[in-house]
């Protein structure tokens, strides 16, 4: 699946897109967070504070609990500032 | 009833007397058309402001604009909404955003701009990022565009 990045935690993970392929024991939004966070350091410090993090699935919004399986393309971003 | 929705993102400003124009051209129907412009502001609450980046999330942007505008035509008698969010860097006087509604009353339109606004603020994926004399930094989000945003659900 795509996963995409904005803003403060497109910054701090370091890259706006990649590619990624979690294990199936990966479910939910927020398993993949964490799932993420133990990639490096620049994950675990842009996931530092999990309930901040908004996510979209399918450029829709979702919450921690969604589940992923089907995804084409997955988001995730500090809360929205725009207007 | 026709009830044409018009939603661009684009870096070049807009000129707000010709988004009436088009929204209104060859109709008779209109009686009323609120319009929010949202500008860059130099004062925030701490630092002077130099400038601000706006980033957004391609096509659900867009598509997120969208539901809230069709939900906006189902509440109100609307015969019109244009919204136009630019995105790029602005200085202090810019344009960022503008909101249209159209309609025959005006309480339907002022209505309609004001629970387009709180949603684009809230739900919307759009950043800013402030430049100031003490740095860089984005902007955080405030619980007060939450509350704006959450009266329009009660009962």
């Amino acid at each position: 699946m795509r996963v995409k990045y904005f803003a403060w935690v497109r910054e701090r993970v370091g890259k706006a897109e990649e590619t990624i392929e979690p294990p199936a024991t990966v479910r939910t939004i927020e398993e993949l967070i964490a799932w993420l966070s133990g990639r490096s350091e620049a994950y675990a410090y842009a996931f530092e504070k999990p309930k901040v993090i908004r996510a979209a699935i399918d450029h829709a919004h979702v919450k921690s609990d969604a589940a992923i399986a089907g995804a084409r393309e997955i988001a995730f971003f500090p809360p929205m500032t725009g207007g | 009833m026709s009830c044409p929705v018009t939603i661009r993102i684009q870096e070049d400003d807009f000129d707000i007397a010709r988004e009436i124009a088009v929204l209104t051209k060859s109709r008779t129907d209109i009686g009323a058309v609120v319009s929010f412009s949202g500008i860059c502001r130099a004062d925030d609450d701490s630092a002077k402001v130099a400038a601000l980046t706006l980033e957004h999330y391609p096509g659900m942007a867009e598509e997120e604009i969208r539901r809230h505008a069709d939900e906006a035509v189902s509440r109100w008698p609307l015969n019109g909404v244009t919204v136009i969010h630019r995105v790029g860097r602005f200085m202090p006087g810019q344009n960022i955003v503008l909101v249209l509604t159209a309609s025959q009353h005006r309480q339907a339109a002022f209505q309609a701009a004001e629970f387009l606004m709180d949603y684009l603020k809230t739900s919307a994926p759009f950043w800013k990022k402030e430049e100031s004399a003490t740095g860089t930094g984005w902007v955080e989000a405030h619980a007060r565009d939450d509350e704006a945003a959450a009266r329009w659900t009660k009962s």
